[in-house]
């Protein structure tokens, strides 16, 4: 599997993103500068956590003007995998690549810890390693992360099966106690309708490592490298 | 304030010289300063920068050991980590702002402390943060922790650096002086660490960053005074941070840094470009001339006052190696920063500004710098308190004494402070917040790094030097707890008026008993920050040396937490029974009191306990492992249960068992380990001279002591409750 990791100026996950890549898949992404506007050839992009510009505007509104952005744009429409980890996730909210926009936390607070997701489908090539169903632990760390978008546009993510992971108790219920930031639907990461963009707020790279507290991020690294050689 | 604004004595008084530091002045100018040689003198000797009460006794304090490259002086200390690398670190205070101007006095004191680090070629691994508020019911403390706690989150989590660790504690004494004592620790390679010290006549002086404001002017002026009712008057002197040019500048910096290019390099911290060019031409024995229509402003009119007083953040000043200067800047256009060369090292000796055509300020830089005023303030010896006896405090019913202790202001959960910190950020956090010290691993290799910090302010007002000694003793033995070799220490000394000789006495006797401890443990200070005149109308903070420690495991995966790892394992308390009340927690939050002498350290037996403790962990031979600190042993014990999810029953006999559950008798540990090996043990901690006995077992949802149980989900409710509730 080639990947690359994007890095923004303001990008601090870029290296957690391309460690676990390289503990799981034996093979270190490259890094892309956001000035580039060529992307190597690649099967995997991943835009990483952090604060892209500073985020001093909405999350990732200037990032997704950015000039690699188009190009990112232009790989996931030859169906390329995208995944949007954080930051990253609100980058391609912003580009238009998902729907939706991730708003401030519901209590306005920075949270950072660990949650309980489960997964809704196993139907896509960043899911597969996991079952439908299946409640996996994640770490978050957010300002913004309050996924809303209008109920026909939710209505629609869930018709399509695109909804990937929600917020939910270690028994797999859904419901506002599990729900950290207020997320319409208890939404944690949603797919573009061809099912090759992911964006998550939590971060897989953080928990796929036994060191650091757990493993349950890595089936995500595995199954794309199942997918893509 | 231009420089035809006249020297009054009134100016003179308002920049904080006395009449003999400005007869001073004069002697060394040998002619009446104008308003910006003045603002210079009146920085450069502030307390904040020259440390004039405090230098006599922090020059008392142990600062070597063989794994020790840099100890105090520079930006921060530095400790060797083999294999070629080295640990930076420094703890800084922001007391002052915060107290201002709660979210930027945090940030702002996060940014300071990292540019200290990285400006030695460290990349930051990982931050901590000491915070101490007034009374939880005082009127001013929710804000004041919303808005810190947000400030320290906001810049750290921007920045991408993990907030690991730290403490917050709640007491009157600092309802008018908060305390905010940021620390960073940056691991660079051993070879490729960055000093101050200037050289090379003709050398280009380069400034990097953020463009200079008015923001911050006289900041190291006003934490050098003590507080009254106007200082929110004060609030346009504390600086706004901005954590995205930090995380520009930290990059930029060490790309730079792996080139040849960097001569000398110097954040601009407290007294921004003043000190900063002060201080680098000052420790190459050089003199440095500044054009000050170079330097890069954000604002019109800036006076040569202003600009080198303004405290604007995120920015560096460098000496480069002549012909370095393309190279550099392209490097810092990359990162789109700041960069322009403002000045040249000359071999003058003096430091001259010129602006708009003309000279505007040439001063002597080694006259100015040796001539900084040092006091050898009158002090008193605190009054010793006497022991108070166990039989003269009041029992309460173990149940309700443990609940009320870790559902109180002070031994409740910190998890709402540090949630709202990432603790996670570069992939390295191995222990997460709540442990005895936090543990990162060293990026890339099997090794890794401990961080706590450390002090009982309530001890170091009982006694002084019995309560610094405690604080080192402290930050050693929780580094212990998690299987690490302490190394090394920063101290960050928070005190009152320094010109009253009680207070005087307080640090006096604090550097005595620390610095016993250091020499005693091994434990050198290699960097620091002293914060004075904490007082508000006269009124003091309870002495406060914060002890920042680092350890080093070089097996980071055998490191241990606080929390039982399964149930059947055998509890052993190592170190003796509790029989000290005196200015325990128990005295303090259940009767109110602050009564007797704190307990005593012996540094023998703190260092042989601890030997004992690190060397079995790292044997692999305990499961869990907690020092007894606030609280006692039954805290301990329901800390690591709640740290877990799993009981813990323990058996207890003879008299005074308050003594025995909740004092706070020094040099001991708790550790969980199979119950096969109990036995095998205790006899080798008996052996190696470490009071050992087996206590009871890990199991159940309930802490039991004697059969009599409290209910895990009861004494979680009130652990994890306390804070959200409070902040609601």
């Amino acid at each position: 599997m080639k990947a690359a990791v994007i890095v923004f100026p303001g990008s601090n996950c870029d290296r957690d993103a391309a460690t676990a890549i390289a503990h799981v898949t034996g093979t270190a992404p490259k890094m892309v500068w956001h000035r580039d506007a060529d992307l190597p050839d690649v099967d995997l992009i991943v835009v990483p956590g952090g604060f892209s510009y500073g985020d001093y505007l909405r999350s990732g509104a200037m990032a997704a003007h950015s000039p690699i952005m188009a190009a990112v744009k232009a790989k996931a429409e030859t169906g390329v995998r995208v995944l949007g980890i954080c930051n990253g996730f609100q980058v391609l909210t912003e580009a238009g690549m998902l729907p939706g926009v991730l708003m401030r936390n519901q209590k306005l607070k920075f949270i950072c810890r660990d949650v309980l997701l489960k997964v809704e489908t196993s139907n896509s090539d960043f899911t597969r390693g996991y079952n439908a169903g299946q409640v996996i632990r994640i770490p978050v760390a957010h300002h913004d992360g309050n996924y809303f978008a209008e109920a026909d546009v939710l209505d629609r993510l869930e018709d399509e099966d695109r909804v990937a992971f929600r917020y939910c108790d270690a028994a797999g219920a859904v419901d506002a106690e599990a729900n950290p930031n207020g997320s319409q639907r208890n939404i944690a990461g949603v797919l573009s309708e061809k099912r090759n963009v992911l964006g998550m707020m939590p971060h897989p790279e953080r928990l796929a490592d036994p060191l650091l507290g757990g493993t349950d991020g890595a089936p995500m690294f595995q199954a794309l490298m199942k997918v893509l050689g | 304030m231009n420089n035809t604004v006249a020297v009054t004595p009134e100016i003179v008084a308002e920049h904080g010289l006395s009449p003999d530091e400005y007869d001073r002045v004069l002697e060394i100018m040998g002619r009446a300063p104008n308003i910006t040689e003045l603002g210079i003198f009146s920085v450069m000797w502030s307390e904040h920068c020259s440390y004039k009460s405090s230098k006599k006794w922090l020059k008392t304090l142990p600062t070597k050991a063989p794994w020790v490259i840099c100890g105090p002086g520079e930006n921060a200390g530095v400790v060797d980590l083999g294999d070629g690398q080295a640990a930076i670190f420094k703890m800084e205070s922001h007391n002052h702002p915060s107290f201002i101007e709660p979210y930027q006095g945090a940030a702002t004191g996060v940014g300071g402390i990292l540019r200290d680090v990285f400006t030695m070629g460290a990349r930051p691994v990982a931050n901590l943060n000491a915070l101490r508020f007034g009374a939880a019911d005082h009127p001013k403390t929710r804000h004041l922790v919303a808005g810190v706690v947000a400030g320290v989150g906001g810049y750290g989590n921007c920045v991408g650096v993990p907030t690991v660790g730290g403490e917050v504690q709640f007491h009157p004494s600092y309802n008018g002086n908060i305390l905010v004592n940021a620390m960073t620790i940056g691991v660079a390679d051993a070879d490729k660490i960055f000093y101050s010290e200037a050289s090379g006549v003709g050398n280009p002086v380069v400034y990097v960053g953020s463009k200079t404001g008015r923001d911050g002017i006289h900041g190291a002026t006003m934490a050098s005074a003590e507080f009254s009712e106007d200082s929110e008057e004060k609030r346009p002197t504390v600086q706004v941070g901005d954590p995205f040019t930090e995380k520009l500048l930290i990059e930029a910096c060490l790309e730079l840094m792996a080139t040849d290019a960097i001569v000398a390099i110097q954040d601009m911290g407290a007294a921004g470009l003043t000190s900063s060019s002060f201080e680098m031409a000052s420790k190459g024995g050089l003199g440095v001339e500044i054009d000050l229509d170079k330097v890069p402003v954000r604002e019109t009119a800036m006076t040569a006052y202003e600009i080198m007083l303004s405290e604007s953040q995120e920015r560096m000043l460098m000496v480069l190696q002549p012909g370095k200067e393309d190279l550099a800047k392209a490097v810092f256009d990359k990162w789109e920063l700041d960069f322009a060369v403002i000045g040249t090292l000359t071999d003058t000796g003096r430091m001259v500004l010129k602006m708009g055509g003309g000279v505007v300020a040439d001063l002597p830089i080694d006259p100015l710098a040796q001539a900084a005023p040092e006091y050898d303030r009158p002090w008193v010896p605190g009054k010793k308190q006497p022991v108070l006896a166990a039989a003269d405090v009041p029992e309460i019913s173990w149940a309700d004494a443990l609940k009320a202790l870790v559902g109180g202001p002070d031994g409740a959960s910190r998890r709402w402070v540090w949630e709202q910190y990432d603790h996670m950020v570069m992939g390295d956090t191995v222990q997460r917040p709540g442990g005895d010290a936090a543990v990162i691993r060293l990026h890339g290799t099997k090794k890794g790094l401990a961080a706590t910090s450390d002090v009982n302010p309530r001890y170091v007002a009982a006694d002084a030097a019995e309560g610094g000694k405690q604080a080192v003793a402290e930050a050693w033995r929780n580094l212990t707890a998690v299987g690490a070799t302490p190394l090394a220490i920063t101290d960050n000394m928070n005190f009152g008026n320094p010109e009253r000789p009680e207070i005087m006495g307080q640090f006096v006797e604090a550097c005595q008993g620390m610095g016993e401890a250091c020499i005693a443990l091994d434990f050198p200070v290699v960097s620091g920050n002293v914060s004075l005149y904490n007082e508000t109308n006269g009124q003091g903070i309870l002495p406060t040396p914060t002890i920042g420690g680092v350890g080093l495991l070089p097996d980071v995966e055998a490191s241990v937490g606080i929390g039982f790892t399964g149930a059947g394992d055998a509890l052993v308390l190592l170190g003796g029974e509790g029989t000290w009340l005196g200015q325990s927690l128990y005295l303090y939050a259940l009767h109110g009191r602050s009564e007797g002498a704190p307990p005593p350290v012996d540094l023998a037996v703190e260092r042989r306990n601890g030997d004992f403790v690190r060397e079995r962990i790292r044997a692999g031979a305990v499961k869990a492992c907690h020092d007894l600190s606030d609280g006692g042993l039954l805290v301990a014990v329901a800390e690591m249960a709640l740290a877990s999810g799993i009981g813990a029953r323990i058996a207890m006999d003879g008299p005074a068992p308050h003594a025995k559950l909740f004092g706070e008798d020094q040099g001991r540990y708790l550790v969980a380990v199979a119950a096969a090996d109990a036995d095998a043990f205790v006899a080798a901690a008996e052996a190696a001279g470490v009071p050992a006995r087996k206590l009871g077992e890990t199991g159940g949802d309930a802490v039991a002591v004697n059969g009599e149980a409290v209910a895990l989900a009861e004494l979680k409710a009130a652990h994890e409750g306390w804070f959200p509730a409070y902040m609601a």
